[in-house]
């Protein structure tokens, strides 16, 4: 079986590529709109405390532990055609199953944006206000000095959605050649009872998660 | 110092890069959309046989449509044209296919295809029931002998006509040996095999998995067995947004020699699979 999955990568069937591009496309949106969204969100809870702060953090965490279904499910009810948002036309095209990932993501990376941004040495804040740093230059450098940290943060979210079923499925309806992901796609081939074609993309999925992390870390590395 | 401003000068021209790049992205992404979509929803039964994969091509090369299949449950399929998230329906459970066109939700429903259920089950068939003729019989010596079946329990078109059988053999199905699994068809007759239960299945789906199970055809030919497919426009009255000009243009072309002498041409290991209804 798995020699088969093997043989079908190697040879470069033209669709299990395309389907491991689409994951990839949507994972990488839905991660960096996240991380647009996250960042700010951080730095605000880190760095300006406010009252319901903790209200702020609680609700965070608790999100992270949403089932992918249940987010599914919520954004169905949202954006079918006889909804509020159905006018927009989203369900079953690659936004809807973008949104989705978002909703996914953004809990995991604000928290651990805010977690690495708070635990940072409290000299630093100090240097950086006498040296009368202000404004986005010092949160440029605060992101700066805990970039590794803020690049898990990034991982994690990207590793949540790239691996997610649910969502894709609920909100992308598994089109072939259009919202078909590698993880609707191994759903799929499973309930068909082709176990290789779905042995075949479940490897191309680690290897993508390892390419990515690996490329990441290695910049980072030698900068 | 200096060289970390270097550095934070880089990240932040990557960030703006990232956030200018992000629009273009998706407006580009929209643009795509443009060329008109009809969406369909249909049975895991027609998709996971590979028919859609030879009668859809010649449709959207004639029309320059793209056709989106979502291939779930009858129930859901339904669903989803009563909610307007899809232009035309192709379904089996002829009773639900005429309530959503009385209610409204649907129009111009038109016969397609059809094929047959089959009962498949152990070689060594522990219930007896090889060569019946009565699928309400099979599944009657099936639960009198408590032997493992594994339903759909999803509410598909083959869920629908397991519990109209039952509903013949005048039982209600309960006990341990009745496994209501949730799961497509694929998956039922995999776990069926392993577990060496009953179950039915829509021909099409047995034929295609046939060569890696051990499990036989013992009960077919029933009328009561019989699967026929329809096709349902959904009523553009009832939401915005709905391709009906699309949907009415594929019943067509579904309808017509082209799109029947395809269904009728479509097999999977030498063997038929559909029998157009309206070109016989």
């Amino acid at each position: 079986m798995l020699a088969r999955a093997v043989d079908l990568i190697v040879s470069g069937d033209r669709e299990v590529f395309f389907i491991a591009f689409t994951s990839l496309k949507f994972a990488l949106s839905s991660t960096i709109i996240s991380t647009c969204l996250a960042l700010p969100l951080g730095l605000l809870l880190s760095l300006h405390p406010f009252r319901g702060k903790k209200l702020v953090i609680i609700t965070l965490n608790s999100l992270m532990a949403l089932p992918t279904v249940v987010i599914g499910l919520l954004v169905y009810s949202l954006i079918s055609r006889s909804a509020p948002l159905g006018r927009y036309e989203l369900l079953f095209t690659p936004s809807a199953v973008i949104i989705g990932q978002v909703i996914l993501s953004f809990p995991i990376i604000a928290s651990l944006v805010y977690s690495a941004l708070s635990h940072m040495e409290p000299e630093l804040l100090e240097t950086l206000d006498t040296l009368g740093t202000r404004g986005y230059r010092k949160y440029i450098l605060l992101i700066n000095e805990s970039k590794i940290a803020l690049l898990s943060a990034l991982l994690s979210g990207f590793g949540r959605v790239i691996g997610e079923v649910g969502v894709s499925m609920m909100l992308g309806g598994n089109i072939r050649w259009y919202t078909r992901t590698i993880t609707t796609t191994i759903a799929l081939e499973t309930s068909k009872g082709d176990f290789e074609l779905a042995l075949a993309l479940g490897i191309i999925l680690i290897v993508i998660s390892l390419t990515v992390n690996f490329l990441l870390h290695w910049r980072i590395r030698y900068e | 110092m200096k060289f970390s401003q270097k550095l934070s000068q880089r990240f932040v021209f990557f960030l703006f890069m990232f956030l200018f790049l992000l629009p273009v992205m998706m407006f580009a992404a929209g643009k795509h959309e443009v060329t008109s979509r009809l969406r369909l929803a249909t049975t895991t039964s027609t998709d996971n046989s590979g028919l859609l994969n030879v009668l859809l091509p010649p449709f959207e090369k004639e029309t320059g449509m793209k056709v989106d299949v979502i291939a779930v449950g009858t129930g859901k399929a339904i669903t989803l044209g009563k909610n307007g998230d899809v232009d035309v329906i192709m379904v089996h459970a002829r009773a639900r296919e005429d309530a959503f066109v009385a209610a409204g939700y649907g129009v111009n429903r038109s016969n397609l295809m059809h094929n047959d259920f089959v009962i498949i089950g152990p070689a060594d068939d522990p219930a007896r029931i090889k060569g019946l003729s009565s699928a309400a019989e099979a599944f009657r010596r099936i639960a009198a002998s408590s032997s493992d079946f594994v339903s759909r329990a999803d509410d598909s078109g083959t869920n629908i006509k397991e519990k109209f059988i039952w509903k013949e053999a005048a039982i209600t199905p309960s006990g341990k040996w009745y496994k209501e699994s949730g799961q497509g068809m694929g998956a039922v007759i995999t776990m069926a095999n392993d577990m060496k239960a009953y179950t039915l299945s829509d021909r099409g789906t047995f034929l295609s998995m046939k060569s890696n199970i051990d499990l036989v055809v013992l009960v077919q030919g029933d009328k009561n067995l019989y699967n026929p497919y329809g096709v349902i426009a959904v009523n553009p009255k009832r939401h915005d947004g709905i391709n009906y000009k699309g949907a009415m243009a594929f019943i067509k072309y579904l309808t017509s020699k082209e799109g029947q002498d395809i269904i009728r041409s479509y097999k999977k290991n030498g063997e038929q699979l559909f029998y157009p209804d309206v070109l016989k």
